[in-house]
């Protein structure tokens, strides 16, 4: 069996008196894809925020790699090897395409500011990398993102490739562990159909695993190894694609019971 | 008929619609080139210019500077400008690439000023080499905005705003008042630090003046600091370090996300500020062989953002071309024959970027001409003291003829001129088409008069008024700055 890559242990976390999160277990083997899945407000961008270090867990812990994550900087955990996508893309706007996915490179490159002042041979090996690394990761997405000039600003791509730079960016950080925040979120049927396609091809080629929050049932049912859902910030039900979406719990989440839906 | 929706982007011909695909980027290049058999072309030729070519041009653009004009004046402007371009350039360090409102900048600068008179001056009868004192400036320069870093380093927009204006203030206080302190007279307080030394290592000074005439000495040691400083900032922008400043600038949540220490970057980012800043102080301090602490003051703040913003903050050119414009035209104001000739072409070029060449230009051109001739011929009719004071204001030729310029002006007319004419413009924001025209005349007209009239009079104050109103239109026509890459905001 493999090992388990992210590990949370009866996770909490409230808003004031709002229960966002309420004892939350969930494990992620390595190359495994897992979906999230609830209705709105169920706590989901929450578990990934809890997950980047954005927030701190009430209560519980977290472990990646079997070693606690909790109350590092977010800086910190995407070193340790986790890395994501946002629901409401936040790409950095006004810089090109190409150094965006640079950027994220931050973290694994070494060089200061006094080296790239001087330029010295060892920062311009590196530099090299981190182009070359851009390069691969933007080629990842086939002619998407090649066709037109990399050196374009981010603000020019049509919404869709910008959810597509997202994952480039997000994979330049050399990540284990890819969190994927509703990754076919407006994209139209063609498009979805490629992304699903797209995560299992990152699994493959990329050896991520991935921990994807999606409401488009077509793509969880496509890519996931495993599918838990949340509901008011519960684990409902957690198995395969067919167990989960037959649950009479996860149907009542989604569509109420009986006695209050209509036909 | 079959389904449109095509299932795979292969189903897709080559020459059909792409789904996805970012048509009218994707041509971008081919549009450049089709703009014409000569622009096109020549476009694409002066983008494959290195960048350190069009540096080492303006470089050699500068230098020439002393070789045109042998007047002291020219060569002293000249140099200014060359500090203002380094302190453009440090703040946009971190107000460009690091996105951070920095209202204490010119404290910095102050500091470095200060700290090389108290290392070289006789205020404490300490005269270190020049290639000492610098580094040691620089470095507790560099300290000083990580100081200032760290407790705000959480604060960002209005609430950072704030803590360093504060901190500017606080600077203020305590280089005025530090003649006392506990004691002490430590900076001199309002009176400053007299008799800074030059400039001077191994044995040789720079000299300020030259039998009368500034010395092109400082002026070259002022371009070699721009130039070094210029290449760094330049080298470090295109490095990890700059990348991950902008991209703090424009997501912080997302760049800590993707690996950057958002916190850290920031003292970085401020420290690198106050470092130019410093080193610039030293230059500043070295020439004028004194400190004062007004010198610091919310004027010099002002300028120093005007030209970061009117260049374009986040390009490097832009920011030292800001400089490069704000500078002598503030130089200009100060003579009212200069200012007068700015004056006009503003008018005329403004009209021109308004109205392009058109029928309505010709138009308004036109009426506005005939409505000052005849104007000053009623008035000079009526009475001849109301257009007698051409001479004592400097007016000749055509213009005087055109321009009402009583002998003596009336007091109440300042305040209803002034009044009027901003009420005037104010009205003509208000209305179109042909009424607009028509207003425009009038005001055009009065703003004439109310420059030569009163404006002309106290020109320290009108050369800020002048200033505002330069950003203002440069702002309406081009809301990133000269140089600056289009921007737009989360979308």
């Amino acid at each position: 069996m493999a090992k388990t890559l992210l590990e949370l242990r009866g996770v909490s976390l409230a808003f004031g008196g709002l229960r966002v999160l309420t004892e939350l277990d969930l494990s992620v083997e390595e190359g495994e894809i897992v979906s999230v899945i609830g209705p709105n407000g169920a706590g989901k961008t929450t578990l990934f925020n809890l997950i980047t270090g954005i927030y701190e867990p009430d209560e519980g812990d977290i472990l990646l790699d079997g070693q606690s994550i909790v109350g590092l900087q977010p800086h910190q955990i995407s070193r340790r090897g986790v890395s994501r996508t946002f629901q409401t893309l936040r790409l950095f706007l006004n810089m090109s395409v190409k150094e965006n996915v640079m950027a994220a490179a931050y973290g694994h490159t070494h060089a200061g500011i006094f080296r790239s002042m001087l330029r010295t041979p060892g920062m311009r090996r590196e530099e090299r990398e981190i182009d070359r690394l851009a390069e691969e990761r933007l080629a990842f997405f086939g002619e998407r993102l090649m066709g037109y000039r990399w050196n374009q600003p981010a603000y020019s791509l049509s919404y869709a490739n910008r959810r597509r730079l997202e994952i480039a960016r997000a994979t330049a950080a050399k990540p284990s562990l890819l969190l994927l925040d509703e990754p076919a979120a407006g994209m139209n049927p063609v498009e979805t159909h490629e992304i699903s396609e797209l995560i299992g091809r990152l699994r493959e080629e990329g050896g991520y695993t991935i921990l994807v929050i999606e409401h488009d049932m077509h793509v969880v049912e496509g890519i996931s190894d495993r599918v838990v859902a949340l509901d008011h910030g519960v684990k409902i039900s957690e198995g395969s694609f067919d167990q989960v979406a037959t649950d009479p719990r996860v149907v009542e989440a989604y569509l109420g019971t009986k006695a209050t839906a209509t036909k | 008929m079959t389904d449109p929706t095509p299932h795979s982007p292969d189903d897709v011909p080559a020459d059909g619609p792409a789904v996805g695909r970012d048509e009218w980027v994707a041509r971008h290049d081919e549009r450049r080139l089709a703009r014409g058999r000569l622009l096109g072309p020549l476009e694409e030729r002066l983008r494959r210019v290195p960048w350190w070519a069009w540096l080492v041009l303006f470089i050699a653009l500068l230098a020439l500077v002393p070789a045109v004009s042998g007047s002291g004046y020219v060569r002293r402007v000249a140099f200014d400008t060359v500090l203002y371009m380094l302190l453009a350039l440090g703040l946009n360090v971190v107000v460009g690439w690091g996105g951070l409102l920095d209202l204490g900048y010119v404290a910095f600068y102050g500091f470095g000023a200060y700290a090389y008179a108290v290392l070289d001056s006789d205020k404490f009868g300490v005269h270190l080499p020049t290639l000492v004192a610098i580094p040691v400036v620089v470095a507790l320069g560099a300290i000083l905005g990580l100081l200032l870093g760290l407790p705000s380093r959480r604060l960002t927009g209005d609430y950072l705003a704030i803590v360093t204006l504060f901190f500017l203030q606080l600077f203020q206080t305590v280089m005025t008042n530090g003649d006392k302190a506990f004691g002490h007279n430590l900076t001199g307080g309002p009176n400053g630090i007299l008799r800074v030394d030059p400039f001077h290592a191994f044995g040789h000074s720079l000299v300020v003046q030259h039998q009368g005439v500034f010395a092109v000495s400082y002026y070259y040691v002022a371009i070699a600091i721009f130039a070094v400083v210029f290449v760094a900032l330049w080298l470090v922008n295109r490095s990890r370090t700059g990348r991950a400043w902008r991209s703090l600038r424009e997501d912080p949540l997302a760049a800590e996300a993707m690996g950057m220490p958002v916190s850290w970057l920031k003292l970085m980012s401020f420290s690198f500020g106050a470092a130019v800043a410093a080193l610039t102080g030293t230059a500043f301090a070295a020439l004028n062989a004194s400190v004062f602490p007004l010198t610091f003051y919310f004027t010099l703040l002002i300028i120093v953002y005007t030209m970061v913003i009117l260049g374009g903050s986040g390009s490097q050119p832009g920011v030292v071309l800001g400089a490069l414009i704000v500078s002598p035209v503030l130089e200009m104001l100060r003579e009212p024959a200069k200012g007068r000739i700015l004056f006009y072409v503003v008018l005329v070029g403004g009209a021109l970027v308004a109205f392009r060449v058109s029928r309505r230009l010709g138009v308004i051109v036109a009426a506005t001409v005939a409505f000052g001739f005849a104007a000053h011929a009623i008035a000079n009719a009526v009475d001849h003291s109301w257009v007698a004071g051409e001479h004592a204001g400097g007016v000749s030729g055509a213009l005087a003829h055109w321009v009402v310029v009583p002998a003596q002006l009336a007091r109440w007319l300042t305040p209803v001129s002034y009044v009027g004419l901003i009420g005037m413009a104010l009205v003509l924001t208000l209305v179109y088409g042909r009424l607009r025209v028509a207003l425009l005349v009038p005001t055009l007209y009065l703003a004439a008069f109310v420059w030569e009239n009163v404006m002309l009079t106290n020109p320290e104050p009108a050369r800020y008024i002048i200033l505002g109103l330069l950003l203002i239109v440069l702002m309406i026509l081009r809301p990133n700055g000269l140089l600056g890459e289009r921007r737009v905001e989360i979308i």
